[in-house]
Order: C-alpha cells, then structure tokens, then sequence
C-alpha cells in the first residue's frame, strides 16, 4: 500500500486503508521518543513551517518535537509575530515562504477551510493542525492511535463524544475517522450544542450522560469553552458540570468501566471532574505521547518515500 | 508459485547448510570474543532478526548462556527515501536503552551494496557508543559500494549484479535456504 497524498487536511477525504497505514506507521515511531537521542535523520534538509494563527500550546509543542526527531529544520510563525497584523494575506505570506524553499507548512487557523484554500496555491506539503469548526486531523488520528491501542481494535467499538460536538473540530475529526474504521459513535451534550443535524454524520444522538455510561467503551470529552456561556448556549457551568460532566459518582453509579479522553486543555470541575482526570480510567497523557508518535508518521507519509515535488518525481520515473 | 519460476530459481543453500553455517558463525563469535562477555546480538528486520535469534539458541547451546538480543529497523536512516517510489514501512526497533560498552554482532542475511549496514551503523551509533561493532551476515554477494566487510559470513558468492539472492526463513516464509534468480525480465 502506497500513502499518495500530497497533504493532510481531514480525515473525511481519507480511506480506511490510509488511516491505517498512518496509525501503524506511528507505532515504531512512539519508541524513537524513548530514546537517549531522541533523533532520526529521515527529514534531514527538509524545512518546515509551523503557521499558527490561534494560540496552541500542546499541538504546537507536539509538531515541533514530531519536526526535530525526524531532523527537519523547523520555524514557528506565531499570528502576533507575523507581518499578517500588518494586512498581508495568508497567501501572499505562504508564497513569499516558499520563496526562501520551504517543504512543509503545518497550519492552525480560526477560518474552517484555511488548510485546504492554502493546498491548492502553494506547492509545499500543507498539514491542517485544526481550522476553524472543520477539521482537527492528526488530533482524531492520535485518539484513535490511543483507543486502538487500549482495545486492540476499533471495529465494532463504540465511542461517545461529549460536549460542544457542533463547534468542535476534534468532534468532527474523530467522527469521520472513527466511522470509517468501523467503530460506533455516539454524541451527548445540551441541544444547543450537539443539535438534531449532527444525525446527517452517521452519529447516534444521546440527550443523557447516564446511557452513555452504560453502553459506551470510551467516551470522548470535549473541553467546554467559556465564550460558549456567554453566547446562552447553556445556563451555567454548574449546571453543565451537573448534566454532562464526568464525576466519578457517575461512573460508580454505571458500574462498568469506560474508558475517558480528552483532547485538552482541561477545564477541571466543568467538564470532567479532577478525581476522574487523575484517575484509573483516564488515558489523557497516552494521548498526549501519542500525538508526537502520529504528527511523526505523517510527517514522514507526507515527505518520505517518494519526492517532494512533481519535477522530481518525473526525474525517478525516467 | 508458477513452474516457470520455480525453474528459473538456483538453490545455492538448503536447510541443513544453512543452518550449519549459523552454527559455525556462532563458533566464530565466541572464538574472537573469548566467550559471551558484554556481546549484543542485533537483527536488522527483518529476516536479520530471525537469524540473530538462531545465533542466539546456538551460543546458547554451545556456550549455555543466553546473551541479549534487539532488532535494528534502518528505514529512516536509509539514504534512498527520496529516490524510492516505493513507500517503505517503517518497522519496530527494540533495542536495549543504552549500548555502550556492549560488543555489538549485527545480523543480516545478505551483505551486498553495504548500504544496509552504513545505515544501520548510524542508528547504532545514535543509541550509545558500544565497544564493537561486528557484522554477521548468512551470504556475501560482493558489489560493494561502500568500505565494509563482513566479520562472519555463512557463505560467500560470486553473483552478478543484476541477479537476486533470495533468503527464506522458516519463520517468515515457510522454507529455510538461499536461492539465485537471475534478473526479472
């Protein structure tokens, strides 16, 4: 199997077959960041651009580290930093990139589509490191990686995802990925967030916390922004804590285990309680190592194997 | 399998030789190491990890220590990525955390360019500075393209260029022994 894509801007437009290959990849990467010299030289020469328009912390972090184990060169371009607050366009920004001979450019930007408008005007590889509502890719790969690794499998699984699932692009990442791999997915949060029309996705609808906890095997939560509140999506944060919160009077209440995600930054006390964030059934720093394991395999999909640029790959076929 | 490839296959090594020959090299490598003192066997994955567990069971046999293994994947030190069409897969590295100090055989089952084992040699060296690093192969088939040299080798052939030299492994394919086929056309 051959992993042909030129970029990475959801998971909707993947296979099931290139999922797996990114998943597998990742497996002997997650040992490189065990090592004393936690460095291949795989992207050797390559350059990659890390463009971020909203605040990351944990993503950033994760490509960066993904970037400099494998060996590339890597510049991170913060939104406050960049000639953007002067009026430039994201275009002409990422043109004048590629004229100092960029490789890869991995971007985060508040506008759902901004990965995908760059793809097609730029001859670099484009990464989506989550845009606007749309897309989160390598977010929904690595809760995959996590859950296959727990379960050995995620056919047949069944995964609920809990919170703001319409203006999530986590939620929506992990929906198509997870569908496409077989597994079950369940939504559960108020109707303002997780409305009638999220059904379209293929998802199954859960209006409480109760049944989710007594059929799900893990349960996706999603943090609860406060901008969300303040908008009258929900009364208040007590009241979502009480409703959908994840308490470990609930899951005692359950009485099966189940296991609990979350993408982070956590809101401790809103969405999940601070015992059940601690406790035994939560794999929320396995995500985290995971992470830097799949933004490697992708990386190396995406520049390995076969040349960077259309020039070259007519070169080899000579 | 069809007949006319089978045909155009030459056996060049059976089970029975072949495995005579890791029993030998095991000899070997006790003989210049004067025993099984700080030795690491390493397999280059894949059918290098097959063979390093074979050396392996017969120091054990000889000698009645068990010395440590790992297995060694080269793909991202390989300095073909960019001019393969062929995507390759990444495949599992298990080595001990820290090599230095160790007496390092490296395993694989055929020796030819040496590409492999520069590559191999810097993902060795990434991990620790060990003592040694010796290399044990089941065939050389010359054309090297690089300085390198097998400590051990099962069974030197004379081969041309385009020829292919095919290692079966009970283990991975069924069938152990080491065939030629001459260049696919």
């Amino acid at each position: 199997m051959q992993f042909n894509r030129k970029h990475l801007l959801g998971l909707e437009e993947l296979t099931a077959e290139e999922i797996r290959m990114i998943l597998d990849t990742a497996v002997p990467f997650k040992e490189i960041s065990e090592r004393q010299i936690k460095k291949v030289p795989v992207l050797r020469g390559k350059t990659i651009i890390n463009l971020f328009f909203e605040p990351s912390t944990r993503t950033r972090i994760s490509f960066e580290f993904a970037e400099k184990r494998l060996s590339a060169d890597t510049i991170h371009v913060g939104v406050s930093q960049s000639s953007v607050v002067k009026g430039e366009t994201l275009v002409d920004m990422a043109r004048n990139l590629e004229a100092m001979r960029i490789d890869m450019v991995v971007i985060r930007h508040p506008a759902s589509g901004a990965p995908a408008f760059l793809a097609e005007r730029i001859d670099s590889n484009v990464i989506n490191a989550g845009d606007g509502w749309h897309e989160h890719p390598t977010q929904g790969l690595l809760d995959m990686l996590t859950l296959r690794d727990e379960f050995g499998k995620l056919k047949g699984l069944k995964v609920v995802i809990v919170g703001d699932v319409v203006h999530s692009r986590v939620a929506r990442s992990n929906i198509w990925g997870l569908k496409k791999m077989g597994a079950k997915v369940g939504v559960c949060g108020p109707p303002t967030l997780v409305p009638r029309s999220l059904e379209a996705m293929g998802v199954e609808i859960y209006p409480r916390i109760e049944d989710v906890l007594a059929e799900a095997d893990a349960i996706n939560v999603l943090r609860i922004q406060l901008e969300r509140m303040q908008s009258n999506m929900f009364p208040s944060l007590g009241e979502y804590n009480r409703l959908y919160g994840i308490s470990t009077e609930k899951l005692e209440k359950a009485g099966r285990d189940v296991l609990i995600l979350h993408p982070g930054p956590m809101n401790r006390g809103v969405e999940i309680d601070s015992d059940v964030a601690d406790g035994d059934y939560q794999v929320i720093l396995k995500q985290v190592t995971n992470g830097v394991a799949v933004r490697m395999a992708v990386l190396f999909l995406l520049a390995g194997g076969k040349p960077a640029r259309a020039a070259e790959v007519a070169a080899t076929l000579e | 399998m069809n007949a006319g490839a089978k045909n155009r296959e030459r056996r060049i090594l059976d089970a029975q030789m072949m495995n005579r020959s890791m029993r030998r090299i095991a000899h070997e490598i006790l003989e210049q190491n004067q025993g099984s003192e700080a030795l690491l066997v390493v397999g280059i994955q894949t059918r290098g990890v097959n063979l390093a567990q074979r050396l392996v069971g017969y120091i054990k046999e000889i000698e009645g220590v068990r010395v440590p293994t790992g297995k060694l994947d080269i793909t991202l030190y390989r300095d073909d990525l960019r001019h393969t069409p062929v995507q390759p897969i990444v495949r599992s590295t298990d080595l001990p955390p820290d090599v230095t100090g160790k007496r390092i055989i490296l395993v694989d089952d055929v020796l030819f360019t040496g590409r492999t084992i520069r590559a191999a040699l810097d993902a060795l060296i990434d991990f620790g500075r060990p003592d040694r690093i010796m290399l044990a192969v089941l065939v050389d088939r010359g054309h090297r393209e690089f300085p390198i040299r097998a400590d051990f080798a099962g069974k030197t052939l004379s081969t041309k260029k385009e020829e292919k030299v095919v290692v079966r492994i009970k283990e991975v394919d069924g069938t152990d022994g080491v065939w030629i086929e001459p260049s696919s056309q």
